[in-house]
This record gives structure tokens, C-alpha cells and sequence, in this order.
């Protein structure tokens, strides 16, 4: 018989590699990283571009400009190159993000010849055309009028202006921001955007040398420098002074929560030991806040913590919807944890345990060759290199729980925290 | 190509291994075959109840998830009216782990009070948070029941309303898990990093101990035709007026279902869709329109659904999707807008592969329709639809007396407005 009591033995996880990329600069200054893998007939491209400097009273042209590359260039109407990425079976998205903007395309290899001038026609030719920009802004007004009504979209918008003010992290964009979009201005933005100079491409997959020598072709020679080089610098981050925001919806069966302060960044000594805090305080099923506000007092559908980091900085929050009732009983008990953690040492038992699932999630985080590009882009992106992800492990293996402690009193203080609440207080 | 092997344990439990060496991690999924549909309905949402409590420890081991994360896995689950499917992805060095965990929760559960308790809570906040507390969140609530009359597809997966949840007791707890789960319910896939060998090993270690129970043997009142024209019009705290119009299709193993899902492909899948072109773009009617089916195992429902433009009315809203479904009754489509679905249809197949759990939750839902070797020769069933066929689903899916159509009305507030 065998004993279900017993739980069998099992491995420290020791083998994390990382895949590395293959490196190639063109001519004009666009730099080419290639991760070669994997099994399947296909690849992941994606252009990168840093975003321009945030203008207050022009607020939406990154998030304008990226969402409409899809819209029409002077040689293919919208319709045309919806149609020409489809019938290949191919994908093509445009994400816009605080710092960057990207194009991405999933395509098979055996189509690149016909979806990849799509793509540099979109990066060299997009005209934005009027009555597309109409749609996208009448759309966008109803889409905000939707979200509007969400209590957690809210306390998120509310929460960014508070810890990053009048900046590109901060915007929760309003519908007058919509409707004074020009076409004028959205033409000047891509074109000192959208340059090979500000240009990262990352490809991902099945990379065999035509593949190569097609992405060269197709965005060396015939792709140049515009006279303006790209502004991709951001203004200072401005928390506010007040940290208190409720706002009431009388009806609410449910309250969102969202509190917490502006952080370091991944490059601070302390972003990585933090996360390990973090994981312990929200960042996992098993965290201090789901066992006790989920899972011991049934509070919530779910409850968790986080950390951003972003080239300006950084943040740490927690984030919620509770029932309307429990609010303040939901506020008490987070910060009972916070102090928890300030005043107690972490138990070995669930320090290590925190460590395993750390180590366990990172190594399942790799789960094929887009993963490992997407790895690289976290250290690219804010400046770092690989030791980033050695220096991980090892913190992971290695933090005290002092350590911890000594975190927890250096950064938290609950009375600090910016706390915003939608629903019912 | 997902290369698997299959075999059987005495009790009747499926399992299925697909080896993949290219990663260090493993997957163990298992999917029951029970879902909302198998429920009585004085005890609606109890199938996804049941799911949240399979986390509250079996019967040998107190905490299921403290034990997984310790030795770095991660785990979720799922229900739907047709299946509860759950998953575990850990180093693979660790594969027992998951083995141990799962085997016990199939042998029997700890059945607490203070379990039951707890995510009765947590699925009423659920319910509130996704279902009542959003805008349109409630839609299935009033949609299913307008489509379905007879058959249990007429209940969302979370439950009529709060208060079948609130009363669930540990006896009907206990019930539910002797009629639907034990091993002849079940299906195993194990994939990733591991052998064959392996996992016949540890399947036999840990499974085979397990009592067969007894078979569950479904017989659900179908859905009859549906003849008749359905409509329900609610006014509403929503910013936007919104429409819905369902129609009843077949089932997932009709022959036809592959004509029915690049039907609806045509009509909504991306930018270069008729629908978006005709109606967001060129005829300015919709701020946002999709088409899509529902898969079911039983009778399905194949779904349009819209927000008009403020300016455009409810009935301008309507006559405008149903042009575009009388035009693609009335003309075949052309070739290369077939062709165009197929092959997006192919790719999506492909980048599937890319993903082991995506792989392994493929294979036990095929041998849950009969085979899994299914999974392989579905892209070739998408590739042999016709244009023809594309038109006589259009037509048989496609009437009004087939029809349910759900109207929101924005009810317009101040916060609405703001």
C-alpha cells in the first residue's frame, strides 16, 4: 500500500537557461536581435519603437498613432491590409504601452514574402485618413463610456494620476482628449516615431537564413532616417499630495480597492528582494492576502499585489473588489498583513515554499521561444543584461527573512499609501 | 502533429501521454465529464461550486495547493456547461507531485464545513463581480433562457441566481462527488517532459487503487426546434444601447459544425470580416459587432451581437445584421474569402502547438468527443468545407422564426454621462 499521507520527494529546480539572441545592426541604425527555435514552420516579429515625449495638451498621439497604423498607408486602403494579413493566415496587432509602441506579426515562414511588405508599408506609409480617424474616435468615446462604468477601470485610472500625475503613465484618457485628436498631428508624431533609429526588432521562431536576408531586405535600404530624430525622453513623475480618493457609485454590490505608492524600477538593488516580498504579501494563489481575505474570509473573488517597472520608475500595489459591505473590514485586514510583515519574520517553512513557486513559475514562464524573446525585452528595454536573471535566482535561493523584515518597515507604511476606492465606503 | 499515446487502467480511467522533450516542465490535466448542464435545476451553479471545493483538501492531504507551489507548480481549473477541466504545470523533475495531489482529490475529499463556507462566499462575490456588478454582465442570465426552454444549456455555468449558491449543503456536496467523480468520468492527459513509461508507472501507482464507481449516464432532455420568433427588450443601467441575436445550430460533432465555424468566421474573424467592414466601417452603424458559436456538446447557439452608434436605432441596428446574413444566404461567398478563413483557421492550429498546456487541454477535450487522434485531423475537416456548404448552414442557422434577439436599452444616468 502506499502512503497518500506522504508526499513524495521532490527537486530543487537548478536548470533555468535562457535562450540568447543573435544580434545585427543595419545601416540605418534599427537594431535586429533573433532567438532561432523551435519546431514549428513559423516566426514572431515585432517592431519596437519608443514612444515620444508626453505632451499634456496633446495627451493620446502615442496611443493614437499606434492603434491607427492598420488604417491605411498610401498604397492600401484599411480594408486592403486587413485582407492581405488574413488571407495568409496570418496575425497583425499594434500595442501600445507607457514606453513603447510595437507591431507585431505571427506569420507562417512560407508566407513572409507576402506579409512582410505589409508591415514596412505600414511603417513607411501610413496616412491616416479622415474618416478612419472619425471612426477610431467615435469608437474609442464609446468604448470609454463602458469602461467608465467598471469600478476597477476607474480605481485603476484614478490610482495613475495620483502616483504619476500629468505623464504618460498617468493619463486616463477623457473624451475631449478623443475628440481633439487632428490628423496633422498624428502625420508629424509617426513620422519622427516611426523611424529605423527608434526601431528594435525582435524575431522570434523558426529562423532560417532567407529569413534573414528577407527582413534585411525588406527594412534596410529602402527604410531611412527622417531630419528629426526621434524625442523619446519623458517628463519627471508627480505624485499627488492628496491620498485619499473615494468615489461613491450607490448601487455597487462590490467596492475595487486599489492602493499603494509610487516604486524603484528594476534596476534598484532592492526591485528584486521586493519581489520576493511580494510574492509572499499577494503575488501568488497560496500570498498573506488571498489566505486570509479569500480564502479564510470570503471577502472576494480574488485579491493580489504587484510591482511595475517602467524607465521613470516604478510601482507597488494592491488591488481588489470586495463585497460592498466588507470594504472597510477588507482595508483593515490588508493592513494587518503590511504589519504582519514589518513586525514578524517570514517562517522558513513558507519562505521556502515561496522560493520554490518562485523558482517553479519562472522556469514555466519559458515556455517556448517567444517566452525567452520576451525575457530579453524586460532586461533590454530598461538597460540591464543577463546577470539581471542570475542575480534573480540567487536572490531567490538566498534572501533572509530579515531581509525581508527590513524591507517591508523600509518601504510600507500603510498611513502613506495612496488608497483609492470606487463603490461603497 | 500532437503525438500522443493512450492507454486504459482497470478502473476505466483514459490517459494520455504526450511526450515533448523540448521543455522542462510537465502538465497533468484532468477533465471530468460533468458541467453546468449536468445539474438539477434547483441547484444550478453547483458544478462550478463543486470546482472551487476540489481546492479545499482530500481526504489524505489537508491543503491542496501549499503542497504543489512548494515544489514550484502552479495549477487552475475551469467549468463550463459541458466540462470542469483542471490543470497543473511543474518542473518536471517534480511529475509525482501532481500525480499524489490528484489521485487523492479522485479518491475523496475532505468535505469541510468551513470549505464550504468560505467559496460559498467566494462564488457569490464571483457572481457579483463578473455577472451582476458590470455593465452587460448579466447577459447570459437573461440570453440562455430566452434560447433554451427544455434543455439545461438554459443556465449560465455560475447558477440561476445567488441564492442556489447560498444554499448548498455538504450532503449535496458529497452527492455530487460520488455520481460524477471517479475515474470512469475522467481523462488524464500527462504531457511534456516525461516517458511513457513513466507515466504508465505512476499511473498505476497512484490511480489504479481507486475505486471504479459507478458510470454516470447522462439523459438530458434536448432542445426541440426552436419555430417561433423570441425577443426581450430590458432597460438598464448601461452606457450603450446593445443588441443580441442567437440562433440555435447544432451540435460540436454535426457534420456540419466545421461549415458553421468558418461561417461565423467569414462574417466576424479580424479586420478584413463583413461584418466589421460593412458595418463599424463603411456603413457607420456599429461602434463594435461580432458573430461567434458557443460549441456545444448539446445544441449550440451561434451569437451576433453590436453597439449601435448613439445616433443609429435599435430597429435600423437590426435590419442591418440581418442584411448581411440574408446576403451571405443568398450568394455564395466567394472562393478566396473561404480560402482566406481556412488558412487562418490552419495557422491558429499551428501556433496551438506552440503551447504545451494549450496541447494537452486539445487532447483530452478530442477524447472527450471520442478520440484524441481528432486533434490531428481537424485542420484537413476546415480545409474540405465548400462554399456551398457555407450557404445551406447560412440558411438552415439564419431564420427568424430560429431567432432570440436581446435588447439593452441604455437607462442614461449621470455617472453614464460624465
Amino acid at each position: 500500500m502506499i502512503d497518500r499521507k506522504l508526499a513524495p520527494e521532490f527537486k530543487a529546480i537548478d536548470n533555468i537557461k535562457l535562450i540568447k539572441p543573435e544580434h545585427t545592426q543595419l545601416d540605418n541604425g534599427c537594431n535586429i536581435y533573433c532567438f532561432n527555435s523551435g519546431d514549428q514552420e513559423l516566426v514572431r516579429i515585432e517592431w519596437i519603437f519608443s514612444n515620444l515625449r508626453f505632451d499634456a495638451a496633446k495627451p493620446l498621439l502615442n496611443m493614437a498613432v499606434n492603434t491607427m497604423l492598420t488604417e491605411g498607408t498610401a498604397k492600401l486602403t484599411a480594408a486592403q491590409i486587413a485582407d492581405k494579413i488574413d488571407f495568409y493566415g496570418a496575425f497583425l496587432q499594434v500595442d501600445y504601452g507607457y514606453e513603447n509602441s510595437q507591431v507585431t506579426l505571427y506569420s507562417l515562414n512560407k508566407h513572409l514574402h507576402h506579409t512582410l511588405p505589409v508591415i514596412a508599408d505600414i511603417l513607411t506609409g501610413s496616412v491616416f485618413p479622415d474618416k478612419e480617424l472619425e471612426t477610431f474616435k467615435r469608437n474609442q468615446q464609446q468604448k470609454l463610456q463602458v469602461s467608465l462604468q467598471k469600478n476597477d477601470v476607474v480605481a485603476r485610472r484614478d490610482f495613475n494620476k495620483a502616483i504619476y500625475g500629468d505623464t504618460i503613465y498617468g493619463l486616463g484618457a477623457s473624451f475631449d482628449n478623443y475628440k481633439s485628436l487632428q490628423r496633422d498631428d498624428l502625420l508629424a508624431h509617426y513620422k519622427q516615431m516611426y523611424q529605423p533609429a527608434n526601431c528594435t526588432v525582435i524575431v522570434a521562431g523558426k529562423i532560417e537564413p532567407d529569413t534573414l536576408a528577407l527582413i534585411k531586405d525588406t527594412f534596410d535600404k529602402n527604410w531611412q532616417n527622417g531630419p528629426v530624430s526621434a524625442d523619446t525622453t519623458q517628463p519627471e513623475l508627480q505624485p499627488a499630495t492628496d491620498r485619499f480618493y473615494f468615489t461613491e457609485k450607490p448601487e455597487a454590490l462590490q467596492s475595487a480597492i486599489r492602493m499603494g505608492l509610487p516604486f524603484v524600477n528594476r534596476t534598484h538593488p532592492d526591485f528584486q528582494p521586493m519581489q520576493v516580498l511580494n510574492t509572499v504579501l499577494g503575488g501568488y494563489f497560496g500570498s498573506r492576502l488571498m489566505a486570509n481575505i479569500r480564502e479564510d474570509k470570503g471577502y472576494t473573488y480574488g485579491i493580489g499585489s504587484g510591482l511595475g517597472s517602467f524607465k521613470q520608475g516604478g510601482s507597488f500595489f494592491i488591488a481588489t473588489e470586495v463585497g460592498a459591505d466588507v470594504c472597510k473590514a477588507t482595508l483593515t485586514e490588508i493592513e494587518k498583513e503590511i504589519d504582519l510583515l514589518k513586525t514578524e519574520l517570514v517562517p522558513e517553512e513558507e519562505l521556502s515554499l515561496v522560493r520554490n513557486f518562485m523558482l517553479g513559475s519562472l522556469l514555466g514562464s519559458l515556455e517556448n521561444v517567444f517566452s525567452h524573446a520576451d525575457k530579453f525585452k524586460s532586461i533590454h528595454f530598461a538597460g540591464l543584461d543577463y546577470d539581471y536573471y542570475d542575480k534573480f535566482t540567487s536572490t531567490i535561493k538566498t534572501i533572509t527573512a530579515e531581509r525581508l523584515k527590513e524591507l517591508a518597515n523600509k518601504y510600507w507604511n500603510f498611513d502613506q499609501f495612496y488608497k483609492v476606492i470606487v463603490g461603497k465606503y | 502533429m500532437v503525438k500522443f499515446n493512450k492507454f486504459t487502467l482497470d478502473n476505466g480511467l483514459r490517459v494520455i501521454v504526450h511526450e515533448d522533450n523540448t521543455t522542462p516542465m510537465a502538465v497533468l490535466n484532468i477533465l471530468y465529464d460533468v458541467g453546468a448542464r449536468d445539474e438539477d435545476p434547483d441547484q444550478t451553479g453547483f458544478a462550478h461550486l463543486f470546482e472551487h471545493l476540489m481546492f479545499g483538501g482530500s481526504v489524505n492531504i489537508p491543503s491542496y495547493d501549499e503542497p504543489l507551489q512548494r515544489v514550484g507548480g502552479e495549477n487552475n481549473a475551469f467549468t463550463s456547461n459541458d466540462i470542469t477541466n483542471y490543470y497543473i504545470t511543474l518542473p518536471s523533475a517534480n511529475i509525482e507531485t501532481a500525480f499524489w495531489l490528484e489521485s487523492d482529490r479522485m479518491l475523496s475529499l475532505a468535505f469541510s464545513e468551513k470549505s464550504l463556507e468560505v467559496q460559498r462566499n467566494v462564488v457569490i462575490e464571483e457572481f457579483k463581480q463578473r455577472y451582476l456588478n458590470q455593465p452587460y454582465g448579466d447577459v447570459w442570465l437573461k440570453l440562455r433562457p430566452l434560447v433554451y426552454k427544455q434543455h439545461a444549456y438554459k443556465w449560465a455555468t455560475i447558477g440561476k441566481n445567488i441564492k442556489h449558491i447560498e444554499d448548498a449543503r455538504i450532503e449535496d456536496v458529497k452527492a455530487f462527488f460520488k455520481k460524477h467523480y471517479n475515474p470512469q468520468n475522467a481523462i488524464m492527459v500527462v504531457g511534456g517532459d516525461v516517458t511513457l513509461e513513466q507515466v504508465k508507472e505512476l499511473a498505476e501507482k497512484w490511480f489504479a487503487s481507486i475505486p471504479a464507481g459507478e458510470k454516470y449516464h447522462r439523459n438530458l432532455p434536448q432542445e426541440p426546434e426552436q419555430n417561433e420568433e423570441r425577443r426581450e427588450i430590458v432597460t438598464a443601467k448601461v452606457p450603450l444601447n446593445d443588441v443580441y441575436i442567437a440562433f440555435q445550430m447544432g451540435a460540436r460533432l454535426d457534420a456540419d459544425y466545421y461549415a458553421v465555424e468558418l461561417l461565423s468566421d467569414v462574417l466576424s474573424r479580424g479586420n478584413s470580416s463583413r461584418l466589421y467592414r460593412s458595418l463599424v466601417q463603411d456603413k457607420q452603424i456599429f461602434s463594435e459587432v461580432h458573430a461567434y458559436i458557443t460549441s456545444s456538446l448539446d445544441k449550440g447557439m451561434f451569437i451576433l451581437e453590436g453597439k449601435p452608434l448613439e445616433n443609429i436605432s435599435i430597429e435600423q441596428a437590426e435590419a442591418a445584421i440581418w442584411d448581411e446574413l440574408e446576403k451571405i444566404k443568398n450568394e455564395e461567398i466567394p472562393a478566396d474569402e473561404l480560402t482566406k478563413v481556412q488558412h487562418k483557421t490552419e495557422s491558429t492550429m499551428v501556433f496551438s502547438e506552440m503551447s504545451l498546456l494549450d496541447k494537452a487541454m486539445n487532447l483530452a477535450s478530442f477524447e472527450l468527443l471520442g478520440d484524441a487522434d481528432m486533434l490531428n485531423h481537424e485542420t484537413a475537416k476546415y480545409l474540405a468545407v465548400t462554399t456551398e456548404q457555407i450557404k445551406v448552414a447560412a440558411n438552415k442557422i439564419f431564420r427568424a422564426d430560429n431567432s432570440s434577439t436581446l435588447v439593452y436599452l441604455a437607462e442614461k444616468t449621470e455617472s453614464a454621462l460624465a
